[in-house]
């Protein structure tokens, strides 16, 4: 009884920020810029107004196709890659897992130099594409790790009772596979997605007029002072929401993810 | 024909390793070649070779090595709060109570929120001293007289290490929450019934069973921390003491285009990395064997 109090105090206490973000970006900037907090000030749209006003559309734009564009890839690569690891045995299976995992541990920042070059001297930047690589090259361990996990999940026997049924691969695949695969899948896609949406680094480095992300537009905000907090809020709530909805909706398939499947 | 079905079943394998060794390892392999040269975009004729120079400059440069310092105070203290805090809070959320779901849904939300957005919504909306939420609760509790902090100009570490804290404490809970909950209820209802007290199972059951999580959360919490850049950048724009090797690099690249010595900076960065790497794949690595075994 105790206890459960105490969660929901510790539960209150982190969603406290969010929440004061949220009703912030419902106050008027006169209201939200006061001393003594404004609970329960008049709501208005004001914030967001302004907000759509500086045409946050073409960040928005660019974070989704750079985001959605990668995902599509890093599935494309991964899962023929946690295939081979998981299904069929490769020999050192393990060692190729590492270093998948190794690069991960390779700073952003000991790459960015001839990265930035490569892309001046391609003409590749302020170019979406150019992200969409980097963000698959980003995620993809942490997608062959997570699928190989799930794949390896797949019973073995009746798989081989399907081949032996004469089922092809295909039909292994659709009735066989997909169903327990499917759930890992979406989760691994979740987790890129929401890795990509909030990347920083190589987006503001490499991008800057036409594909800008939404990050980067965030950060026109750095310096903004009280006269903007609503506005500051509602930017934060727009470029968030895609990423609370879905994380919301998707927290078992998150959690599931986040563990990596790798200890189980 | 053996040779030809080893490779059918690699092949699958080749695009996403190509890939990932392209896009990955050839860039450091080239800021390691760049590291060695003097190398200014401003000052374009005197591109040369300088043999170590740029990494003799990384060390004695008082901005660089404190850079350093900072990464290594920023993660430690990021990765055991929030290890810690997430610890307890699985903890609680692993027992019935009335409203559990909503408790995990208030719990997740700051992991939800994009790191940028979130560290704008505590440099303006929490820390700003003039409207901000805490110095207003302050003013609230204590009246016109009561404190007023200057919370990033007074702290500016430790306003970083509390946003962090609060973005990452949600995803370690996750991560332990899992492995509560696949904790065999058995063993601690036989402990129970032994009469073995709720922290002798804590101890004795529950701790060892959370290690590999415990280890797999330390694990990757600490790669993304010791790449922080975005609420460095945004708190305090690397102020006040608070740059990281990250945000130190970033500065060097782009603001003083010193390709060279920012290449030296990054792969000390690299070699630093290594070193947790290596403790940490030592970690990871009892998680593989144990799976090979299973």
């Amino acid at each position: 009884m105790m206890l459960g109090l105490l969660a929901w105090v510790c539960g209150l206490i982190f969603v406290a920020p969010v929440a004061w973000m949220v009703l912030t970006s419902f106050h008027s900037e006169t209201d939200a810029a006061t001393s003594t907090p404004s609970f329960f000030a008049p709501l208005t749209l004001d914030g967001y107004n302004t907000f759509f006003d500086t045409n946050p559309w073409p960040p928005l734009m660019n974070s989704l196709s750079a985001s959605v564009g990668s995902t599509l890839l890093v599935l494309l690569l991964a899962v023929p890659a946690a295939y081979a690891l998981s299904i069929k045995k490769v020999e050192k299976w393990s060692d190729v897992l590492f270093f998948f995992l190794t690069t991960k541990m390779l700073p952003v920042v000991a790459g960015l130099l001839p990265i930035y070059l490569v892309a001046q001297y391609t003409g590749m930047l302020d170019n979406i594409s150019f992200l969409v690589v980097l963000y698959t090259s980003m995620n993809l361990p942490i997608a062959v790790w997570l699928m190989r996990s799930f794949l390896a999940e797949v019973p073995k026997e009746i798989m081989e009772a399907a081949a032996l049924d004469g089922a092809g691969l295909a039909v292994t695949i659709r009735r066989v596979v997909a169903p327990v695969a499917m759930p890992g899948i979406a989760a691994t896609s979740l987790i890129c997605f929401i890795f990509s949406w909030n990347e920083l680094l190589f987006a503001r480095v490499l991008t800057g007029v036409v594909a800008g992300t939404a990050p980067v537009y965030l950060t026109g905000f750095v310096t903004s002072q009280g006269y903007f907090l609503a506005k500051v809020c509602a930017a934060a709530v727009v470029v968030s929401l895609p990423v609370l909805v879905a994380g919301f909706a998707a927290q078992d398939k998150l959690v599931q993810g986040l563990s990596l499947g790798a200890v189980k | 024909m053996k040779g030809a079905a080893r490779w059918a079943r690699r092949a699958p394998l080749l695009p996403a390793l190509i890939f990932t060794i392209v896009v990955t390892q050839l860039p450091f392999v080239a800021t390691l070649g760049i590291s060695l040269m003097e190398w200014n975009s401003l000052d374009p004729e005197n591109r040369g070779f300088a043999g170590l120079d740029n990494y003799v400059a990384v060390f004695t440069d008082s901005g660089l090595r404190s850079s350093v310092w900072t990464t290594i105070v920023l993660t430690v203290t990021v990765v055991l709060v929030s290890l810690i805090l997430g610890l307890g809070l699985a903890l609680l959320l692993d027992r019935k109570f009335f409203g559990r779901g909503a408790v995990r849904t208030m719990l997740i939300a700051p992991f939800l929120v994009v790191p940028v957005a979130a560290a704008l919504l505590w440099k303006h909306a929490l820390y700003n001293p003039d409207y901000g939420l805490f110095n207003g609760l302050l003013k609230m509790v204590f009246g016109e007289d009561g404190p007023h902090v200057e919370w990033i100009s007074d702290m500016p570490l430790v306003a970083v290490e509390a946003a962090l804290i609060w973005q990452w404490t949600p995803f370690m809970m996750l991560i332990l929450l899992a492995g509560l909950q696949s904790r065999p209820p058995d063993a601690v209802e036989a402990a129970h019934i032994d009469g073995a007290s709720s922290f002798q199972i804590f101890r004795y059951l529950t701790l060892p069973h959370l290690r590999q999580y415990l280890e797999l959360g330390g694990l990757l919490g600490s790669i993304y921390i010791v790449q922080n850049f975005d609420a460095v950048f945004t708190i305090t724009s690397g102020g006040l003491g608070t740059a990281n090797l990250p945000y130190s690099v970033y500065q060097t690249f782009f603001q003083a285009h010193d390709y060279g010595r920012a290449s030296a900076a990054g792969v000390v960065v690299v070699v630093g990395s290594i070193i947790i790497a290596t403790f940490a794949l030592r970690v990871v690595s009892s998680l593989l064997r144990e799976e090979a075994r299973s």
